[in-house]
């Protein structure tokens, strides 16, 4: 396969992707609106250092912002009978998912870069490691866009049962992550945020933001490319077996 | 060359065999006309030849290109149009023609003119700007086809293209298959509409349950079940039913202001009743034979199989 095709057809649905579903209302229910008022339910009369709970929010806003819109893409298109133009376009299933998981990714990094930006103006946090910073919202915005086209890969064309299944796995990942408690204070249940990959990405923030990370960012890294490419994995033979069924 | 190389597809659904052992030749150049009853396995077939669906078994080549082997390449060779037609309701008509031009890397200037000209051959360019979701069942399809042909493909497919659109819509996709095919496209169509695939393709293939029970041009298959014709003829004077009887004729009946004469041979019997009028002095006010049509061949066809 002509590399400099594949490149382009991946472009071209994102692109595609771009214009349609970043206006969509539940990528921005459930990617905007979702995670501030998450954010000001938990935050509000507790009495937090928001400083030290800035890393968590940033993770919080990247991990629903970068996987709301893969959820909504297939079982949208397949809905709307569009998908199967797309699939006889100049396109390969690889390039449909990447395009899927990149559209989510720079809608994630975007919304979450703008709030960094307007965080960190108004609050004047510290940066101790740019870099890291930016690893993590490269990594975490397409770590988590990978997960939003896994959850939109079973044969569906009813995008509400996708975005509860959607919600079903993301709303319990945010509590066993060090967001709103801390990890030390999970008690027994300490052992589940290892299964989060968004512990990884949390702990990037804190790592990049106020250099008290849990775990080192070359594993934290590790561990979000790893699952990149399990959920890439996952979503392509899910896809792939769509196409083989007909579904 | 063939544009369209099939050979042994097969695919089936659980228990359910949709297309068995299918192979077909589509010649460059032609129009190629997919005929079957609902189920008989014609969209099946129309999405393992563009890539949507993968078959069990079986290989296609489109262009010489394989469509598994070589996906990317084999799909810059085709413009598709599915069953359902449709394009992205949230786009307007012009992002959904520019879009799909760029799908097939045309640079902006070709994709452009390409997309006001179609716009304007389809009568759409007054509602170029307008969301595809406004639309009527016709315009969307017309925007479908626009987005089908805007790379002026060498195999354009189309599924049921005519199904359910008014008379201006249906008359605007089949001039657009013809001018794309004079403009050197190679089309393949399914079709419930026997007459539009009588009057457009070049060759037919039947399918039923899932397999191909004739392939030929709209006339030889006609001509397999031209065993029986019919002759209505008039004249001027009153004539009786045995004046009429000659070697060719079998039965001759009257029917309103004429007579049905049937024959196994339609030549021999216009030639023995132009022959058997000048002997008796009759004035032919009118004369005309009749064949099955594609539809009866097709009738036939399916319910022997």
């Amino acid at each position: 396969m002509d590399l400099r095709m594949f490149i382009w057809s991946v472009l071209m649905v994102t692109e595609k992707n771009m214009r349609i579903y970043y206006y969509k209302g539940s990528v921005v229910i459930f990617g905007l609106l979702f995670p501030f008022i998450m954010f000001l339910t938990f935050f509000i009369g507790r009495n937090l250092d928001l400083i030290l709970f800035f890393p968590g929010f940033l993770g919080m806003m990247l991990f629903f912002s970068a996987s709301s819109t893969g959820p909504l893409i297939t079982p949208w298109e397949k809905r709307e009978k569009t998908y199967e133009r797309l699939v006889s376009l100049p396109v390969v299933i690889e390039s449909i998912i990447l395009g899927d998981i990149l559209s989510g990714a720079v809608f994630g990094f975007v919304i979450t870069t703008l709030v960094w930006i307007a965080g960190s103006s108004i609050l004047h946090l510290p940066l101790a490691n740019p870099a890291v910073l930016i690893a993590a919202l490269l990594l975490g915005s397409l770590a988590f866009a990978a997960l939003g086209t896994l959850l939109s890969s079973p044969a569906t064309n009813t995008p509400s049962n996708i975005m509860m299944l959607s919600n079903l796995v993301r709303l319990p990942l945010i509590f066993v992550s060090g967001i709103f408690i801390p990890l030390n204070q999970l008690g027994t249940w300490a052992w589940t945020n290892m299964l989060s990959p968004l512990t990884y990405l949390v702990d990037l923030f804190h790592t990049a933001i106020n250099g008290d990370g849990v775990y080192s960012p070359v594993l934290d890294s590790t561990v979000l490319i790893i699952v990149i490419f399990i959920f890439v994995v996952a979503a392509k033979t899910i896809q792939q077996h769509n196409l083989l069924s007909g579904r | 060359m063939n544009a369209i190389e099939a050979h042994n597809l097969y695919k089936s659904f659980g228990p359910v065999t949709a297309v068995d052992d299918v192979s077909l030749s589509v010649k460059k150049g032609e129009i190629f006309g997919f005929l079957g009853q609902n189920g008989a396995g014609k969209t099946t077939t129309i999405r393992m030849l563009t890539g949507v669906l993968i078959p069990d078994s079986g290989t296609v080549r489109i262009c010489d290109m394989d469509i598994l082997k070589q996906p990317l390449e084999a799909k810059m060779n085709m413009g598709v149009i599915p069953e359902n037609g449709t394009v992205y309701a949230d786009l307007t008509a012009e992002q959904n023609i520019l879009w799909t031009a760029k799908c097939y890397h045309m640079d902006r200037a070709t994709r452009e003119k390409k997309a006001q000209e179609i716009l304007i051959r389809l009568e759409l360019d007054g509602r170029k700007d307008d969301l595809v979701r406004t639309f009527s069942k016709g315009m969307r399809q017309r925007i479908s086809i626009a987005c089908a042909i805007v790379h002026s493909p060498p195999v354009l497919f189309l599924d049921e293209p005519t199904t359910g659109l008014d008379v201006i819509s249906r008359r605007l996709v089949i001039d657009t298959v013809r001018h794309m095919n004079r403009e050197g496209s190679t089309v393949l169509i399914t079709t419930h509409n026997i007459e539009e695939a009588s009057t457009l393709c070049s060759a037919i293939s039947i399918i039923h349950k899932g397999k191909i029970i004739a392939t030929d041009s709209p006339e030889k298959l006609k001509k397999r079940f031209d065993t029986t014709s019919f002759i209505e003829i008039s004249f001027e004077q009153k004539v009786q039913g045995r004046m009429l009887m000659a070697g060719s004729i079998s039965h001759a009946e009257p029917l309103g202001d004429k007579w049905r004469i049937y024959t196994d041979d339609a030549d021999r019997a216009v030639k023995d009743l132009a022959r058997i009028a000048e002997q008796n002095n009759l004035k032919i006010v009118s004369v005309a034979t009749s064949t099955p049509t594609l539809e009866q061949a097709f009738i036939e066809m399916t319910e022997g199989a």
